[in-house]
């Protein structure tokens, strides 16, 4: 496997100046025996993003078991423990780049009782590759990753009908899934749905076209990761500024500086732009856009910077610089769908604590509304309780109002974690709705 | 071949960060990675009592501290920095150490496992994982211990190593230091959960999603100061194997093992035993970027601790970064 290794010459000054490239985060869907591994091993592989040693160790494997060439799949198996056993037990984490882009990979397994490392892997996720085995066709599971990826924001889903070369490269066997499927996806809302049919093993459609697909004419799954669009959540004029903290530096030539530390999650600020701190609702003016690289203008989303107001107002972490149009709300009371983590199952009236932006309040559960089967999609109108893996719709009321966004709108002041306030754990995803 | 600093020209060529990149408020990667890092480092510095930087001398090290210094500007560190010091770093690393702090002017803790050091633990005659049990976890764990840290930064980056694969950004690690990867906290969206119970700490690794050859672009963008070991020249070395050994005062050369002076360079910095070189004509960033594109081979390769019955994997579990 040492065909690809690119030559000096190769080396673009994008490389050497290496600000060009975007980053682009997917999460993969789909359970060992749909190829998962194999697909990731494969684009590892053919986009050059392994090494050699790297390369042998999963040859060295192959051998082991008495086969030849490299075992794509026992690429990304990581700790003794899986291996033993044949199965991934969390979110391993894999990159690679292309000279468009580079990628990040949240490899979550597929098993029903994983629904917690799925959701954790698609909560960062701006696309989601879906397998579906063309053998087999849409499977309840296959229904349970879209729902999960849908659930979770996701806009972009690619759904790679993989081991293509085991039903002869069929375009009837793809074209079936693709209507089932699509209709599914449709109903549930997603907007960008794209098909692409596949052999992760011999290597078809992912990073190179291969022969067998003459009728086929869309992108391979390379070219559709690097070339995707990706969707702009949010407008520019939805300011969303989380104070993290108040910078007063102790040294004498900044005696009177106050500045307040934080990222744009949302939005554009301005030099210049009337602001507005809430909970508190005090309206102030920024001044100074401070950065160790010198003064800015403005900042836009997802810059870390720190502002310097106007006003002398009493500002604390968790407070949040919002701008005069586009409000979230403020409340103490929110409805959210949960995603709940722990073996401990949830209880209607428990308290925890709820971690949102920069702030962390005490919270109670009001009411659980219904639960989700994840297989069926439909709703249990008369819960017990909510138990791992599972997915509720609640009402949480909260010790201190919260500044909120619902989360199909802004991710970042809609998400929220739930913390068991005895074993610090996180026992929850929770996605803020109305 | 000129010196090992890159031209002025390449030095300045920075992206201002007031600039919008093309496409619309898409970032580039280096300038998403630096403010996820700086993001991090800022909720750290909010949630705990007592944090720490690791400093280890070596380019990701280096990162984190320019990183830490933007985080926190226009004020200083607001922690000091621990350096876990086998007796067996190169004297290049010291007194790069010594020049970096004192341009930062931030406080160093060096945290040495004095008893091990005294009694000549050395990886050939005790065995590698002994060796690092003793000089590099029993100490780091101390140092901990002794300042009461709560948090400890370290530049452990996700694409080394198969385990790191699997970390957290806020590794949660039990009283003992030790790491479960079975029973690892759900990290949301960039929601941090620092919540720890008394003796309990994190580990926070804000390079989690850097590859080695963003660390050296971003160390290109920043002109940042790294040392000067990652630069090759003739270096005295042994061939051991298919690794490039450095002979130094604390090389134990084996019979039939000759020094020669061999053009090489280090990918990545730990105890002279340990840390193998490889050929390389590389003597500038831009050559080390070049050649960071053409490489074969992992940079974990060079690191004699990461292979065989003493993985990263049971170390990690030991309380090791």
């Amino acid at each position: 496997m040492t065909n690809n290794i690119a030559s000096d010459a190769t080396v673009s000054e994008e490389t050497l100046s290496s600000n060009s490239i975007e980053l682009l985060r997917f999460t993969t869907a789909g359970s060992v025996d749909d190829g998962k591994s194999t697909l990731i091993g494969r684009l590892l592989v053919d986009s050059q993003g392994l090494y050699e040693d790297q390369l042998d160790a999963a040859r060295k494997i192959q051998s082991d078991r008495g086969g030849e060439g490299v075992d794509l799949a026992s690429i990304t198996d990581g700790l003794h423990a899986e291996q033993e056993q044949g199965i991934t037990i969390d979110v391993a984490y894999r990159y690679f780049s292309t000279p468009r882009r580079k990628f990040i990979i949240a490899d979550t397994p597929g098993h029903e009782q994983y629904t917690r490392n799925m959701v954790t892997g698609a909560s960062t996720a701006d696309a989601t590759i879906i397998l579906i085995d063309a053998r087999i066709g849409v499977r309840p599971q296959s229904r349970r990753h879209i729902y999960l990826a849908h659930l979770l924001g996701i806009k972009h889903i690619i759904v790679a009908v993989n081991k293509m070369d085991l039903v002869g490269y069929d375009e009837k066997v793809f074209n079936a899934i693709k209507e089932e499927f699509g209709g599914f996806c449709r109903d549930l809302g997603v907007v960008d749905l794209r098909f692409i049919p596949v052999s992760a093993l011999q290597g078809d459609m992912i990073a190179h076209r291969g022969d067998k697909f003459d009728w086929y004419h869309g992108e391979t799954l390379l070219t559709t990761l690097e070339t995707l669009v990706v969707h702009q959540r949010s407008q520019d004029s939805v300011l969303r500024f989380p104070v993290q903290l108040v910078n007063r530096p102790r040294q004498p030539e900044y005696h009177d500086f106050r500045g307040y530390m934080g990222r744009v999650e949302s939005g554009i600020v301005n030099v210049g732009d009337e602001v507005i701190v809430l909970p508190g609702c005090h309206k102030t003016k920024v001044t100074e856009i401070i950065s160790f690289d010198g003064p800015m203008q403005s900042a836009h989303a997802k810059q870390s910077v720190t502002l310097v107001l106007e006003d002398e107002i009493d500002i604390s972490r968790g407070d949040m610089i919002v701008g005069t149009v586009n409000q979230p709300r403020i409340e103490k009371e929110i409805d959210a769908y949960l995603c709940w983590m722990s073996e401990e199952p949830m209880q209607a009236g428990a308290k925890y604590l709820i971690r949102h932006a920069a702030r962390t309040v005490k919270g109670q559960i009001k009411q659980l509304d219904y639960t989700v089967d994840i297989n069926t999609l439909k709703h249990d109108q008369t819960p017990d309780s909510l138990g791992l893996n599972g997915i509720g719709r609640v009402k949480i009321r909260m010790q201190q109002p919260l500044v909120v966004d619902d989360y199909d709108n802004v991710r970042e002041t809609g998400g929220f974690i739930v913390i068991d306030t005895h074993s610090n754990n996180t026992v929850a995803a929770g996605m803020i709705t109305q | 071949m000129s010196a090992a600093v890159d031209s002025p020209e390449i030095a300045t060529s920075t992206a201002r960060p007031d600039v919008a990149p093309a496409g619309k408020n898409r970032m580039a990667h280096l300038a998403q990675l630096e403010s996820e890092a700086i993001h991090i480092m800022r909720e750290v510095v909010a949630e705990f009592q007592n944090p720490v930087l690791l400093y280890s001398v070596g380019k990701d090290s280096s990162v984190l501290l320019r990183l830490a210094q933007k985080a926190f500007y226009p004020g200083k560190l607001p922690f000091p920095l621990m350096h876990v010091d086998t007796g067996y770093k190169f004297p290049e690393m010291i007194s790069f150490r010594e020049q970096m702090v004192e341009s930062l002017g931030a406080r160093l803790i060096v945290q040495r496992n004095e008893v091990a050091i005294s009694k000549g633990m050395h990886p050939s005659m005790h065995g590698v994982a002994r060796c690092c049990g003793a000089l590099k976890t029993t100490a780091l764990l101390a140092g901990l211990e002794r300042h009461g840290f709560d948090a400890a930064f370290g530049g452990a980056r996700r694409d080394e190593e198969k385990s790191r694969a699997k970390e957290r950004i806020f590794s949660f690690r039990d009283e003992f230091g030790q790491w479960d990867p079975k029973n690892q906290r759900p990290e949301l969206w960039q929601l941090y959960n620092g919540r720890i119970h008394e003796g309990e700490s994190v580990r926070v690794f804000p390079l989690s999603n850097w590859s080695e050859l963003d660390i050296w672009q971003y160390i290109k963008q920043e002109n940042i100061p790294i040392v000067p070991l990652y630069y090759a020249k003739p270096r005295m070395m042994v061939e051991r194997g298919k690794h490039l050994i450095p002979v130094d005062s604390s090389t134990m050369l084996q019979e039939d093992e000759v020094a020669k002076p061999i053009m090489s360079r280090f990918r990545t910095l730990g105890c002279s035993p340990c840390t193998g070189a490889i050929r390389s004509d590389a003597t500038t960033l831009d050559d080390i970027i070049r050649e960071m594109t053409v490489v074969k081979r992992s940079e974990r390769e060079t690191r004699l601790i990461d292979h065989g019955a003493n993985s990263m994997e049971d170390k990690k579990k030991e309380g090791y970064f």
